[in-house]
This record gives structure tokens, sequence and C-alpha cells, in this order.
């Protein structure tokens, strides 16, 4: 069954039209991967699922699971599962990392109608969470992101993501910045979360992570949609051959 | 020229006006139309925001405490002090002055609160006399009725050796200002002097710092944090100022301020006047809106616009009441800005 469904997204970002009939469906249980130049719009089609201020769709859906995406407030989206690994992780100065995604996870099981997650409960989950992705728990008592190194903000996403357990994942160029025992482990961390009711789009730039990350399809994003499709053969031979000849299919 | 003076003489002359260039953003010339009659007897019960922290408390009703307008406390034993200033008054003005001594090897821990209701015009005057070896900690919760005006104005001389930690805590008024002139004459001193101004509706607050180092090796260091929305106006300003030969002086100040609505003000005026040569100071200030991105990432995250918002001011702020070295009134400052702050949305 169909997950993520896009059907001829438009969007702009400050009157510049940068989604240019986008259709992708992500069907439960599976892994896309999204590759694609520089400037195509991988990280503006994640800031439009997840309702970023300042990305005005234009034209098209988005839903999940049938329901329409767009029509809900960004929050309203992640209660729904949606979650994001962003590409550049922001800092949260002031507030520890358990703080803040306590209080994301509480505010999440509100707004889903269950009971809030108790101290204890919490706790015990971030220290196991925190050692299967290697991460020193003093770290998460410290204001998230603020003086992380780049690979620490994005094992930090992924720790995020581990917690609040979401049924749909975006992660958006998550292996940057991480050395190679680091793309280790966090894959590791996503792979833990496959299952038959998850969806994950996995937008990178290099085949590498998709030896860990084993996709079932392969979608080449240029201008604003997509412009091919393929299995994880696709992967490798953009890795040989670059997108000219899927830049000039787009022109 | 002050309130104090207006207040004795009735003469409305004396009071500072907005051409008093340290009165130019709380100006109480053009305010004050008249000088009211006196406020009548008030004997509050125990109590205050700080009485679950035990010690001495020394209570001013309407500016009188034990019938005088005036007391004198000398520490000993340290055990704090609550000092509280409490008015209940319409269209009447009271004025109370205070001493406090800290002998030598003396550590005080001082309370004091500013509780009132009604509208009226206040002015408190304190002098705090600080010796060799003793350390005065002063933590100051400033939670006035919209309609009160009040300037307090607190003198504090320390010794080589001795040491000053304050914190105010104000949700603002009609118009008010609280003053803190501290002369370190010798230098050896330590001195920390925070803020946190959280004001709304149509609030003012003004807080204003003098510190000068008069002699070699004394240090200064300043963190003011506000919090404005609707229509409030907040005010700081810091002068921090190294005589000629008080070298080795290090002194640094901050004040930051978050605007939270297009018809709020913030007004700063750092000034460092610097006439000794081998000085370390720095000061910073900042003015400016929540980051609308970490916003963005807070909702990713599942947390409501409010919540988000909620989260980030209380941080903001936050930093300021992390600063506080006495539990207890951490706790109750911690508390008193969750309540400014989440009673707004
Ligand atoms: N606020 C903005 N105003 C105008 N143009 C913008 C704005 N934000 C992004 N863009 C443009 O939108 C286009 C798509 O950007 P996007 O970040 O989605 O690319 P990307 O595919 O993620 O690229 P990369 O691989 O470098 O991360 C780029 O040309 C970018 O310059
Ligand atoms: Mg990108």
């Amino acid at each position: 069954m169909t997950m993520l469904s896009i059907t001829n997204l438009h969007a702009t970002v400050g009157d510049k039209q940068i989604l240019n009939g986008l259709t992708l469906d992500v069907p439960a249980g599976e892994v896309h991967a999204i590759m694609g130049p520089n400037g195509a719009g991988k990280s503006t089609l994640s800031y439009v699922l997840t309702g970023r201020s300042g990305y005005e769709v234009t034209g098209g859906s988005a839903t999940l699971n049938g329901e329409d995406l767009l029509a809900l407030a960004p929050d309203e989206r992640a209660a729904k599962g949606v979650f994001l690994s962003f590409q550049y992780p922001l800092e949260i100065p002031g507030v520890p990392a358990l703080t803040f995604i306590r209080t994301a996870l509480n505010a999440q099981r509100k707004a889903r109608g269950e009971a809030e997650i108790t101290a204890p409960e919490f706790l015990k989950k971030a220290r196991a969470t925190a050692a299967a992705l290697k991460i020193d728990f003093e770290m998460l008592k410290r204001a998230l992101n603020v003086g992380f190194s780049g690979g620490e903000k994005k094992r930090m996403e992924i720790f995020q993501m581990a917690m609040l357990e979401p049924r749909f994942l975006i992660l958006d160029e998550t292996d940057s910045g991480l050395d190679i025992d680091a793309l280790k482990i966090v894959s590791n961390g996503v792979n833990a979360l496959r299952s038959p009711e998850r969806g994950m789009l996995v937008i990178t730039h290099y085949q590498r992570l998709l030896d860990y990350i084993k996709p079932d399809r392969v979608h080449v994003l240029s201008a604003g949609r997509i412009v091919a499709s393929g299995g994880p053969e696709l992967a490798l031979e953009l890795e040989a051959e670059g997108y000219d000849k899927y830049v000039q299919v787009a022109a | 020229m002050s309130l104090a003076t207006a207040i004795a003489t009735g003469d409305l002359t004396q009071l500072p006006s907005r051409r008093d260039e340290d009165w130019r953003w709380t100006d109480l010339r053009g305010l004050i139309r008249a000088i009211p009659p006196a406020s009548g007897l008030l004997e509050p019960t125990p109590g205050g925001p700080f009485a679950g922290l035990g010690g001495e408390e020394i209570v001013f009703g309407n500016g009188r405490s034990d019938g005088r307008a005036g007391a004198l406390f000398t520490a000993e034993g340290g055990a704090p002090l609550r000092l509280r200033f409490c008015s209940d008054a319409r269209g009447a003005r009271h004025a109370s002055t205070m001493v406090i001594n800290a002998p030598g090897g003396e550590r005080l821990t001082l309370l004091e609160s500013y509780e009132g209701q009604g509208d009226y015009l206040a002015d408190v005057e304190l002098h705090i006399e600080i010796e060799a070896g003793a350390h005065v900690t002063r933590v100051v919760l400033v939670e006035e009725p919209a309609e009160s005006i009040l300037v307090s104005t607190a003198h504090v001389r320390l010794q080589p050796g001795a040491s000053f930690h304050q914190v105010v805590l104000t949700s603002g008024g009609r118009r008010q200002r609280i003053e803190t002139r501290v002369t370190q004459a010798q230098g050896g001193a330590e001195v920390r002097m925070d803020g946190v101004y959280i004001l709304r509706d149509q609030r003012h607050a003004d807080l204003t710092t003098v510190v000068t180092h008069g002699g070699r090796d004394g240090t200064t260091s300043q963190l003011t944090k506000g919090v404005v929305r609707d229509q409030a106006r907040g005010v700081f300003q810091g002068r921090i100022v190294v005589e000629k030969g008080a070298d080795g002086t290090e002194a640094r100040m901050g004040h930051h301020a978050l605007i939270l609505s297009d018809k709020a003000e913030v007004d700063a005026k750092p000034e460092l006047l610097i006439f000794a040569d081998d000085v370390q100071c720095a000061h910073g200030n900042t003015i400016g809106a929540l980051d609308e991105a970490a916003i963005f990432y807070a909702r990713q995250r599942g947390m409501p616009e409010d919540v988000a918002r909620a989260m980030l001011t209380e941080a903001f702020v936050g930093e300021v009441v992390d600063r506080i070295e006495h539990e207890g009134a951490r706790d109750v400052a911690r508390a008193w800005v969750s309540a400014q702050l989440g009673a707004s949305e």
C-alpha cells in the first residue's frame, strides 16, 4: 500500500519556482533514495513535506496514508509520524538535548491522545538508544547541537529519530559530515527502524550510504522533478556517469 | 534631583526628566503632575515570595517599618534577610530608606521583594556596606501592579576582598527604575550584577547600573536579559567606570533582549568609561527576535508553536537564572520566570 504519495507537486521559494510537477510514491515498508545535482530541489521537497514557512505549494498534492499532509501544521505532521533529519540541524541554546526530545515526544503523544512518557521510562530508553548509537550520555545533557561538530549533529538527528519512532522518515544528506565508523553506526540506527509499517526517503549524494541502507528504489531529482527511477543499480550508474544525461532530459 | 527629594519637598522640578541624560528613557517629570498625599498605614502579614527560605524578615508597609521610614541591619551568623517592600495604596506616595552592613567575614543573603497593589508613587533607597572579606548576595524580585511608579536605588560600597552578587528580576510597572550604584573605591573586590526583565502590556522597566572601579584588580561581571511583548518598554543602562590607576580591572557586561511584538521597545546603553591602561573590558549588546528556524525545527519534532516559543524564550532567560548560586532563590526565580512567560499565551 502506498504510504507517501506525491502528485504533480509544484512549489516556490521566495517567488522562485523550485518544484515543477514532482510525482513520487513510497509504499509502506520501502526505502526510496533520491539523488540529484546541487540545487535540484531535494531539500526543498523535504521542507515542503514538513511544512516550513516560506515554502509555498502552488499545485499538486502530497498525502500520507491517504491523508492530506499539506493542510496540516508542522507539529501536526510530526504527530502523524513525519520526521525530517535536517541537512543542517539547528542549534537550540539553553535547552538540554534530553529536555528538548522529551518535550517533543510528549507533545506528539498528547496530540495523538496518548499518555505522557514517565521520566524513568524516558531515561531508560534514552540510555539504551545512546548506547546503541555510541553517543556519550553526558552530551545529551548539553544544549542541543550547540557547539556540536557536524558529525555529532547528524548523529543527534538519528538519536532523536530513534527516540521519537516516526512512521515516515526523510533523511536529508544525513551521511554528509560523518566519518566511516559513524556512517555505519548511523546506518544501523536507521536500519533498526525498517519495518513493514514504515517508509523512508533517503536523500544522498553518495552511493556509499546505500551500501548500508539498501534502497528498494532510486530516483533522480533534477530541476524540481523526478526524471528517472530504477532499482539500486541506478545509484551505481549515477556514481559512475554523473547526472549529465538527466540534466539534459530535464532541460 | 530625585524622586525622593521631590517627595520630601513637594517640589516637582526636583523630578528627573528626559532632559537628564541618565533619565531620558524613564521620564518622571512628564508623568507626575502633582506629588500625591502620603499613603496610609499598612501592616502586611508575614510572607512574601521568599517566605519558604527562612531567615529574618524586615517588612516595610507603605514605606514604614515599625513606624519608621528607615531601618538599620547588621548581618550576623549567615541567615538570610528577607527584606519586603509592600505597598497597598491609591493615589498616594511613600518613601523608605534602609542601611545594611556586612561586617568582615560575614556572608549575607538578602532576599528583597517588592509586593504591591493599587496605584502609587514609591521610592526606596538602600545603602549596603560590605567590608573586607564579606560576601553579600542580593536577589531582588519586583512584582508591582501595572499602575505603580517605583524608583529603587541601591548604593553599594565594597572594600578590597569583598564580594557582591546581585540579580534583579522584574515584571515592570507603569514607570519603574531599579538602579544599583556600586563603588569599589580601592578596587580588589568582586562584583556580579545580573538582571531579568519580562514585560507585557504597557509596562515599563529600567535597569540601570553604575560600577566604579577606583583601585586595582577589581572585577565586574554583568549579564542582563530582557523579554518584551505587547507595547512594553525595557530600558538597560549599564555603565562601568575604570578610574585612572585602576589597573588590572576585569569587566564584562552583556545585555540581550528579545522583542516579541512590533510595538514593544528596548532601549539599551552599555558604556565602558576607561581611564586606566592595563584593563580587560568587554561588552556585548544584542536585541532581536526568536530564531524562526529554531522554532520550525522544534515544531518538526512535534512541539506546537506556542510550546516551542515558550521553550526558547525560557531558555533565553534561563542563562541568567542559572547564575543564581542560592538554590532556594534560584528555584523561586525559575518559577517566577515560568509564570511570567506561561501566562501570556
Ligand atoms: N529562500 C530562497 N530564496 C530563493 N531561492 C532559494 C531559497 N532557498 C533555496 N533556494 C533555491 O532553491 C533551489 C533548490 O535548493 P535545495 O536546497 O532544495 O537544493 P538541493 O537539491 O537540496 O541541493 P543540495 O544538494 O546542494 O543540498 C536552489 O537553487 C536554491 O538556491
Ligand atoms: Mg539539500
